[in-house]
């Protein structure tokens, strides 16, 4: 079957291009990755006026087309037909926002200079106009040379006008040769195009913007980050309090499943692998997309309001002490919740290097799925009493391991910034977008996509590793009076991980523990409540809780070290994968494993000698 | 008369004109995003608001955009205050 034409939307970023695009294409699109990169692609088919389809790709926005981040790259090489797995376009809609016209007037024409048929979508006049500012549409087009249609996409206003144009353009020029490298510099470019953009200018009055009354707040030195902080708490409170129920149909969907499956089938391996294995796995990993998406919509929220930019701006100071920059802030915030969506939100972050440090030491912040481990341990161990009033040890504690882990990240930031991510750092230079009330529809599509990204990844990498996990506890069978779980091939890891983590303080318990935490932390301490409960035969009543069991067995240098251990310990195998994906090879996971092992490995061994010599 | 000040020490709110800025002070990346954000001799600056968290980044006003800048590129950039806006 012949392809359809492609045409490629682009223009600066903040133009208002995704909205454009998404009021073009409706619900019709798809999602992908170009190859080799960690960059989107937005694609949507789009019939013309006279029938004929086209696909329309949102390509990444761009200030021109020198390439200073790995989005910007994939704009350039896909406009001179260099990109891999992608078709040269047959046209352009060049995206412009009406009020930034003297800025993103110079990047149009770079466009225009390419040969390609272009037309120009004057995007939010509405605004522009509020601003004070009338443009003539007119002028631009004459002096330009290519149409010009104004446009206000989150109200579909000029949607039908700028498609008729496009069915005039699409397959009435024979696409031109690839061009030669832009011609002009960028200065005299600009100066043309603000010489441009003031003819075109029918009259501009100066308004009080309401944009910088919200920025008098937002940026105030003192209110600025009360606002900041009291936002994350409700972002917080809700990424717990809203994903409790959801969390809870889910747990029961899967235990439904699991019932039925039982039901339906007979006892022997195939049931096992079914139930025990992809379904309780899975499970174990979509309990978290109720958080996940509650996350994102704030995220989404957030970036869509043109609010996420001043947190950068707010936080880029204390980000810039370890060697990171202000958009580093809000994905590490995230990994307080998982580092699954954090690194996935690390996409934000233009700086390669910048992004490769954030992606590293994001699962240095404390998740929460490693607060039932703390929890259990701390309510074992440590007694609960009084500081001071209102102060207890237990809650001291639980707050010192969160800080040991931002710590944790702070140093590790600054050593890697020297070493293995060092380089020029890009610093900080953001255009701050005007605040805009985000479109439910925009934000729908955006959690859609997110969503789909994790639901792929837990149907396939996730689903994958758990089987493995499994067949190893599983297999070989252990013969009648022996535990399952030590005769297993894990049990016979666990007993050679032993050997390396006993100099730490670990016993035979923790190092079979440590297996199928690598799926989910917070399995951990299933796996310890599972390996008493089998051994615990001459008990009979079965009343002794974990809690004794563990008093009863582990030291409190032992337990001090396993919380340790968690504050650094290599993460589970969903942070793994998703790293994989986001830095597109083995090469950094790996790296990440090892450094998180080694200091998870120092520092519980520091707790257990520093402890055990304390005489606790 | 103008007085030369950089970004970094105009005080807020005050319309000044970019005078010139020292490219050698910039990194290539830096430089290029500085000049594809519009920033030019002869352009309209003004500084709008500065992070006060040690010493921040400045969000200034350049042509109709709000541009956010670390202080040493800030400093970089000399600019004049408009004689009229002065008085």
């Amino acid at each position: 079957m012949e392809m359809p034409p492609l045409v490629a939307m682009v223009g600066n970023p903040n133009a208002g291009k995704s909205a454009l695009f998404n009021a073009l294409t409706g619900a019709r699109q798809k999602v992908g990755n170009y190859p080799g990169v960690t960059v989107e692609r937005h694609s949507g088919r789009l019939a013309l006026d006279d029938g004929r389809p086209v696909e329309l790709v949102d390509l990444p926005g761009a200030y021109s087309l020198e390439p200073s981040s790995p989005d910007e790259r994939v704009t350039r090489d896909v406009l001179l037909g260099a990109q891999s797995g992608e078709r040269r376009p047959d046209a352009l809609v060049v995206v412009l926002d009406a009020a930034n016209i003297d800025n993103h007037l110079r990047f149009a024409m770079q466009l225009i200079a390419l040969g390609l048929p272009v037309v120009i979508a004057l995007n939010m006049v509405d605004l522009a106009e509020r601003d004070g500012l009338v443009l003539d549409p007119t002028v631009l087009a004459r002096e330009l040379g290519v149409p010009v249609v104004p446009t206000v996409a989150v109200r579909r206003r000029g949607i039908d006008t700028l498609r008729a144009t496009l069915t005039g353009l699409v397959g009435t020029a024979a696409a031109p040769a690839a061009p030669a490298a832009p011609v002009e510099d960028i200065r005299t470019l600009q100066r043309r195009a603000r010489a441009l953009s003031k003819a075109a200018t029918v009259s501009e009055t100066p308004t009080r913007r309401w944009h910088h009354a919200l920025d008098s707040v937002a940026l105030h030195p003192v209110f600025g980050p009360i606002l900041l902080v009291a936002l994350l708490f409700v972002m917080f409170q809700a990424v717990f309090s809203w994903s409790e129920a959801p969390i809870g149909w889910i747990e029961d969907g899967f235990t439904a499943l699991e019932a039925a499956l039982k039901g339906m089938m007979p006892d022997g391996f195939l049931r096992s692998l079914l139930t025990d294995g992809v379904i309780a796995g899975v499970g174990a990993v979509l309990v978290f997309l109720p958080q996940i998406l509650i996350l994102f919509l704030f995220i989404l929220v957030l970036e869509a309001s043109g609010y996420m930019v001043r947190a950068a701006f707010l936080m880029d100071r204390m980000m810039a002490g370890v060697g990171l920059s202000g958009r580093a802030f809000i994905p590490l915030l995230s990994s307080f919740a998982c580092a699954v969506p954090g690194i996935m939100a690390t996409r934000t972050i233009e700086d390669e290097k910048d992004r490769l440090t954030t992606i590293l030491i994001a699962p240095l912040m404390t998740c929460s799925a490693r607060l039932p481990v703390y929890t259990i341990i701390i309510g074992a161990f440590i007694p609960a009493r009084q500081v001071v009033p209102f102060v207890g040890l237990q809650g001291l504690v639980l707050l010192g391991l969160y800080l040991m882990g931002i710590v944790g990240a702070f140093v590790a930031a600054l050593l890697l910034r020297r070493t293995v991510t060092k380089g020029e750092s890009s610093g900080f230079m953001m255009e701050m977008p005007k605040y805009q009330l985000p479109r439910l529809h925009d934000v729908a599509i955006g959690l859609w996509s997110r969503a789909a990204i994790f639901l792929k990844r837990a149907g396939t990498t996730i689903a994958l590793t758990t089987v493995v996990l499994w067949a190893l506890l599983s297999f070989p069978q252990a013969p009648a009076g022996q535990s399952q779980v030590e005769y297993s091939v894990a049990g016979r890891i666990a007993s050679g991980l032993e050997v390396i983590v006993r100099p730490i303080g670990f016993n035979h318990d923790i190092a079979l523990a440590l297996i199928p935490a690598m799926a989910a932390r917070e399995v951990a301490v299933a796996a310890i409540g599972t390996a008493y409960a089998i051994d615990d035969t001459e008990d009979a009543s079965g009343a002794k809780s974990l809690v004794d069991h563990l008093r009863g067995r582990w030291s409190l240098p032992t337990a001090l070290a396993f919380l340790m251990w968690f504050v650094f310990a290599p993460q589970c195998i969903s942070t793994i994968a998703v790293t994989r994906r986001e830095t597109n090879g083995w090469r950094w996971p790996v790296f990440m494993l090892a450094y998180l092992f080694v200091t998870a490995y120092v520092m519980a061994g520091i707790t257990f000698w520093l402890a055990t010599f304390a005489g606790l | 008369m103008t007085t030369p000040i950089s970004l970094e020490t105009l005080p807020r709110h005050q319309a000044a004109i970019v005078d010139d800025i020292d490219w050698s002070r910039l990194a290539t990346p830096e430089a290029r995003r500085l000049r594809e954000l519009g920033f030019d001799s002869g352009v309209p600056v003004q500084v709008l608001h500065r992070a006060r968290l040690g010493a921040g980044p400045v969000a200034c006003r350049i042509g109709r955009m709000t541009v956010a800048l670390r202080r040493p590129v800030a400093g970089a950039i000399r600019v004049s205050i408009e004689p009229l806006a002065a008085e």
